[in-house]
């Protein structure tokens, strides 16, 4: 899950980092009337969405009057933000966050992750602030400072310094990096993250640090021990079939194909997507029921499947481990029924009672084509989903 | 031989009395597994599927000289339950739960290398030494013992290299799922080294996925230290960038941890890829002329 700058930065202000006096509104009135609550003569207002590059597609505008702001948020809000990170609809603006104007006389980069690698939380920071960190990482990796927290002691001040020094910051602003890079490292491990960017954190022309945008990613599965993080959850920034799924417990990726895929494990679903593929045909999704499949949720996934018009054939590939095929197949014939299929469904059975599931498939009077290998099975969906 | 567990290895059960722990210690107890109790704190002292249930880990221990443990907590509870084994004297800690927090898991595993525990998973199916042991939730039926040593972050793909040896008729020495998570206990070149030192092992299957460069670090472990066949499989080829596929490890991000990256790795190493996962089997007769 991610969070919008402007809860990004509430947290950041929580933690005793600099960032700009700011409001995140949802009426233009309100944009407007937060431009004289601020105070100055210049503000900057930004479109909250969950994607980068929105100052290329004018989700971000400097403004010097307040009637600009009132513009801009009739402009935005209940419109969709189209940049180059999202898909071709974009993402719904429902919040305009409108901020002081900083000066910048220097922009830096601060993230961390959490490295697979080292197995820890890593703190990445560059002088090359302001653009795509991911080109600077691949360009000029040498410009990409790291320190590595150590899961039991923390962040450490002289990790802190170490890199204010490297990065070239000299007087008070090593004292005010430490104290962000400090605070970073409390709010990531307070707060679960999965992922902190701060780009740019900006030098500003007095010399201060302070923190012009805040990307946030936070680990799902700790989500559980944050009760505030949970209500900062956005549902309109995600796909709205995911999403459904994800109330089901079912694990599903919209993909750009004419193949329905259900499968239960992960592994097995992407290895299924990838046959799929190397048989000539494309996948409509990738759909992983997951272990624990009951009835139920078979149902539903076939339901999911099936709300993608695109989707001409279907293709259930099961490998019964502790999950029985013919319960799998009782689901099967429970959906197809439910919801009147008329696209053709080939079905893969391995494992726990293959042999009965496929006979109840067989005997179920259904349109199902029963495949006798997984080979077979992605041969017969490819040939199904040209009309063959 | 074999790697990790065998016929005498005795095993305890974290999360014994619940659901899942009941269902799976039911199973494994059929298999032949040594387990030889339980714990669910507050339960200690009942009896639950013939055998003792007790309070602490240190306690189970103590009592029965059990030298592995199998968790089936929920989540939010697994770091605790993966300190208290480790602490008790446990030596193989294997770890089924999934959805465990990432920060968890950071902590977990340097405390368990600390004390020198091997933890396998979390978010995986077990290990399976093939006629003598079984711990997790994979289907026993399937293995056959013989001489291909599996690894891999995924279960159900497990089982498809599994059937495929048992049905070629080579069969598995051990069979290592080491989950799906970003951060595992063990990674491919802990298995791989195992797998390189057991003389039952004459071939390795090694399955991997998107996400995190564990596999290129595999391959450079294998090019420099396996001298058994190895025959692998990546899976999400067509993968989008940016998306969890299921697993929270399985995820190419800022363009890193494709499958065709691994591939080439895999390959530049000398190990035998295929790119349909129905051709492990196949491929394993080719590279070692069984």
């Amino acid at each position: 899950m991610n969070l919008h700058e402007y809860q990004g930065k509430q947290l950041f202000a929580d933690y005793g980092l600099p960032v700009s006096k700011s409001f995140a509104v949802d009426t233009p009135e309100e944009a407007a009337e937060a431009c004289k609550k601020i105070g100055g003569d210049m503000w900057v207002v930004k479109a909250q969405v969950h994607a980068g590059g929105r100052g290329k597609a004018g989700g971000v505008k400097l403004i010097k009057d307040p009637a600009d702001a009132k513009a801009f948020a009739e402009q935005w809000l209940g419109k969709n933000l189209v940049t180059f990170q999202t898909d071709e609809h974009g993402q719904p603006v429902s919040k305009i966050l409108i901020e002081t104007c900083t000066d910048i006389a220097d922009e830096l980069y601060l993230g961390a992750v959490v490295d697979r690698t080292t197995r820890r939380v890593v703190f990445m920071a560059s002088t090359e602030g302001g653009v795509e960190i991911e080109k600077v990482a691949e360009e000029t990796p040498e410009k990409i400072l790291k320190a590595e927290i150590d899961p039991l002691v923390g962040a450490q001040p002289y990790q802190a310094r170490e890199l204010a020094f490297a990065l070239g910051l000299s007087g008070d602003q090593v004292k005010q990096f430490t104290k962000v890079f400090l605070g970073l490292s409390k709010l990531f491990h307070d707060k679960d993250l999965a992922l902190l960017e701060i780009n740019p954190l900006v030098i500003t022309d007095e010399g201060n640090l302070h923190c012009l945008d805040a990307k946030l990613g936070l680990d799902s599965n700790a989500l559980y021990r944050h009760p505030d993080l949970q209500a900062m959850r956005d549902p309109s920034q995600e796909d709205e079939r995911e999403a459904e799924a994800a109330a089901w417990e079912l694990n599903y990726v919209a993909l750009d194909g004419n193949i329905g895929c259900m499968v239960n494990g992960a592994g097995l679903a992407m290895g299924t997507m990838d046959i799929v593929n190397l048989n000539g045909g494309k996948p409509a999704n990738f759909l992983d029921v997951g272990g624990g499949a009951t009835k139920e949720r078979v149902a539903e996934a076939f339901k999911l499947i099936l709300s993608d018009d695109s989707v001409k054939a279907v293709l259930v590939n099961i490998f019964g481990g502790i999950v029985r095929c013919d319960m799998i197949a009782e689901g099967i014939i429970g959906a197809v029924e439910q919801v009147g299929v008329n696209v053709p469904v080939v079905v893969r059975l391995e494992g726990n009672n293959a042999e009965l599931g496929t006979e109840k498939l067989a005997s179920s009077g259904l349109n199902i084509i029963a495949a006798t290998s997984l080979t077979d099975a992605a041969q017969q969906v490819v040939k199904a989903a040209e009309g063959k | 031989m074999s790697i990790l567990i065998d016929k005498n290895t005795k095993v305890i059960c974290q999360g014994f009395t619940g659901g899942q722990g009941t269902f799976h210690s039911e199973q494994a107890i059929a298999y032949g597994t040594q387990m030889v109790g339980g714990v669910t704190p507050g339960k200690g002292g009942q009896e639950h599927l013939g055998l003792p249930v007790f309070n602490t880990v240190k306690e189970a221990v103590a009592k029965t000289g059990a030298e592995a443990s199998v968790i089936y907590v929920p989540a939010p509870f697994c770091k605790d339950s993966i300190l208290e084994a480790a602490n008790a004297g446990i030596k193989l800690i294997v770890c089924i739960t999934e959805g465990i927090a990432t920060l968890d898991m950071l902590e977990a595993k340097v405390k368990c290398d600390e004390l020198g525990v091997r933890l396998i998973g979390p978010n995986c199916p077990g290990v399976i030494t093939p006629g003598e042991c079984k711990i997790g939730i994979m289907p026993g039926h399937i293995h056959q013992p013989g001489r291909v040593g599996i690894v891999s972050r995924s279960g159900t793909l497990t089982y498809e290299a599994v059937k495929q040896t048992t049905d070629h008729g080579f069969g598995q020495s051990t069979c290592v799922g080491i989950g799906g998570d970003p951060i595992p206990g063990s990674n491919f070149i802990d298995i791989l080294e195992l797998f390189e030192n057991d003389p039952k092992t004459e071939a390795i299957v090694m399955i991997g996925e998107i996400g995190g460069t564990a596999e290129e670090e595999a391959s450079a472990y294998i090019k420099a230290n396996v001298s058994k066949p190895v025959v692998s499989y990546i899976a999400g080829v067509t993968a989008p960038p940016g998306k969890r596929m299921g697993h929270a490890g399985a995820i190419i991000s800022g363009g890193k941890g494709t499958a065709d990256e691994k591939f080439a790795a895999l390959e530049d190493a000398g190990v035998k890829t295929v790119r349909s996962l129905a051709e492990i089997g196949d491929a394993l007769k080719e590279v070692t002329g069984w």
